[in-house]
């Protein structure tokens, strides 16, 4: 089992989520994503400023494998991109929950993350995908 | 489908005590990685590596018109290498329009005794295929799927299998690239040992018994040699510019749009390979595509399936596409116009990239060629 944070929120497409002091989220992909994926080599970032609505693929990680989408988790705007991916991809495969975060956006309601889901759902999720 | 619905090869186990991420494969549950596939990758560009490539369909023709039936089954010529014990040759199997069946490898091991190596998705279609030439040829074909068969590839591939598999292995160290060789003939540890591969490094890829394959692989992991899953394999077999069958090259595909002229001989007119007439008409109605390498200029990755714009010239299509690790860059193959010179750009989610247009190769012996 791959590690899953408890203080973090989690997405159905394997997003995670972290909700900082200020109310704005950070963005990036899980352990068991990564993993899936592989070894990164290209990610396209969003658009600081950018607004997007929740489940609207706004980034791309491209590993050796595969190209895959990153949706943003609920209603917001973009105010910062992890630029060290575009020249340090790989730091997604090295530490997903921290150096390997993508973006950060500013939610439109902060209610929305509650409805993501919390770390022991998506064990359940992950749990249920590997069998 | 669950994993009990998938083929294992006799390595299996192996694998799983190696720690090796398995996927479905063509129905097979094959190794794509253990760890991390770039590694694996540099692992054979600079030492050694092993794949399990138990998967691919080994075939063994028999009988006194096994040339003369080859000689029509193949768009490359069998007599280069007839007469020739252990002499390898690369060949297109084609339809009578002249599209591509599958590619393959043949070793003329004896006068009468042709072995063939063909792709494991293709093997019911290229069998059934190859039954319905058999005409008259006194031509006896047997799929050898109690055999397996590993590839140990890169710059001390030759010397550390020579460790691993001791004495027998020794007659191999003599044989010059693209030769076989049979050692331990007739006894249990009976191998067949071939200076092929798909990596573009120098190497060795070993038939033996099923019951031996563990052995095998276990042996040459003690020796030092890593084993690599079937990720590396591909951005390998892409820098060394080789063709993928079903990505590059179907039955719909001309070989002299898919890079693979120079498979096809047409210098002994009296040879009336299946598919010799239509890659005639095609020639004499003019090849309107070539097949490139790609070398993507930016940030990004290049995939199969990308269109391909060449300005004055029109559009072609990207076959194969990676991130090639030796040369941090994003590299493919392309079918594009006749008259495309040395710029293209690629369509990558709406947006047109530059590509720089390069001969294949990419990467040989550690080498990078194309930059």
């Amino acid at each position: 089992m791959s590690d899953i944070p408890q203080e973090l929120k989690y997405t159905k497409s394997h997003e995670w989520v972290r909700v900082e002091e200020d109310g704005t989220l950070t963005v990036g992909i899980t352990e068991h994503a990564q993993g899936l994926l592989g070894d990164m080599v290209f990610v396209e970032l969003p658009e600081v400023g950018e607004s997007y609505e929740a489940e609207q693929d706004c980034a791309v990680v491209e590993s050796v494998k595969a190209a895959s989408d990153i949706y943003c988790p609920v209603e917001g705007e973009v105010i910062e991109v992890n630029e060290e991916l575009e020249d340090a991809p790989e730091q997604i495969n090295v530490n997903a929950y921290h150096e390997g975060w993508i973006f950060r956006i500013n939610p439109s309601n902060p209610d929305d993350v509650d409805n993501l889901m919390n770390a022991d759902d998506y064990a359940a999720l992950v749990e249920a995908e590997e069998h | 489908m669950t994993q009990t619905e998938l083929k294992t090869t006799p390595l299996f186990n192996a694998h799983q005590k190696m720690g090796a991420k398995l996927v479905d494969f063509g129905g097979w549950n094959m190794p794509v990685h253990y760890g991390s596939q770039i590694e694996e990758h540099h692992q054979v560009r600079k030492d050694a590596g092993m794949f399990d490539v138990c998967h691919m369909t080994i075939v063994d023709l028999r009988g006194s018109d096994v040339i003369a039936y080859l000689s029509r089954l193949l768009a490359n010529d069998v007599a280069k290498i007839a007469g020739k014990p252990g002499k390898a040759l690369y060949s297109c199997m084609l339809n009578n329009e002249g599209g591509v069946i599958d590619d393959l490898i043949i070793y003329a091991m004896a006068p009468d005794w042709v072995r063939v190596i063909v792709n494991s998705a293709t093997r019911e279609n290229d069998l059934a295929w190859m039954r319905s030439q058999l005409g008259d040829n006194a031509v006896e074909l047997t799929e050898r799927d109690d055999l397996a068969m590993i590839a140990v590839q890169g710059p001390n591939a030759r010397v550390l299998a020579g460790k691993a598999l001791g004495d027998d292995i020794a007659g191999a160290e003599e044989l010059k690239p693209f030769n076989a060789i049979l050692i331990n003939q007739g006894a249990d540890n009976e191998r067949f040992v071939a200076r092929t591969g798909y990596t573009g490094e120098d190497g060795y890829e070993i038939v033996c018994a099923n019951e031996q394959a563990e052995s095998v692989w276990n042996g040459l992991y003690e020796a030092g040699v890593r084993p690599c899953g079937l990720g590396a394999r591909d951005t390998l077999r892409l820098e060394a510019g080789m063709n993928l069958y079903g990505s590059d090259m179907d039955e719909t595909t001309s070989p002299l749009e898919s890079g693979l002229s120079w498979t096809v001989d047409f210098s002994d007119p009296e040879r009336h390979f299946i598919g010799r007439e239509a890659l005639e008409k095609q020639k004499n109605n003019g090849i309107k595509y070539k097949f490139v390498g790609l070398i993507l200029n930016g940030k990004g990755v290049l995939r199969a399936h990308q269109k391909v714009i060449v300005e004055g010239e029109g559009e072609g299509e990207l076959t194969s596409g990676t991130f090639s690790p030796t040369m941090q860059k994003a590299i493919g193959f392309a079918r594009v116009p006749v008259g495309a010179a040395e710029h293209c750009q690629v369509e990558i989610r709406n947006k047109l990239l530059d590509a720089k247009i390069v001969k294949l190769p990419f990467v040989r012996n550690g080498k990078v060629l194309s930059g």
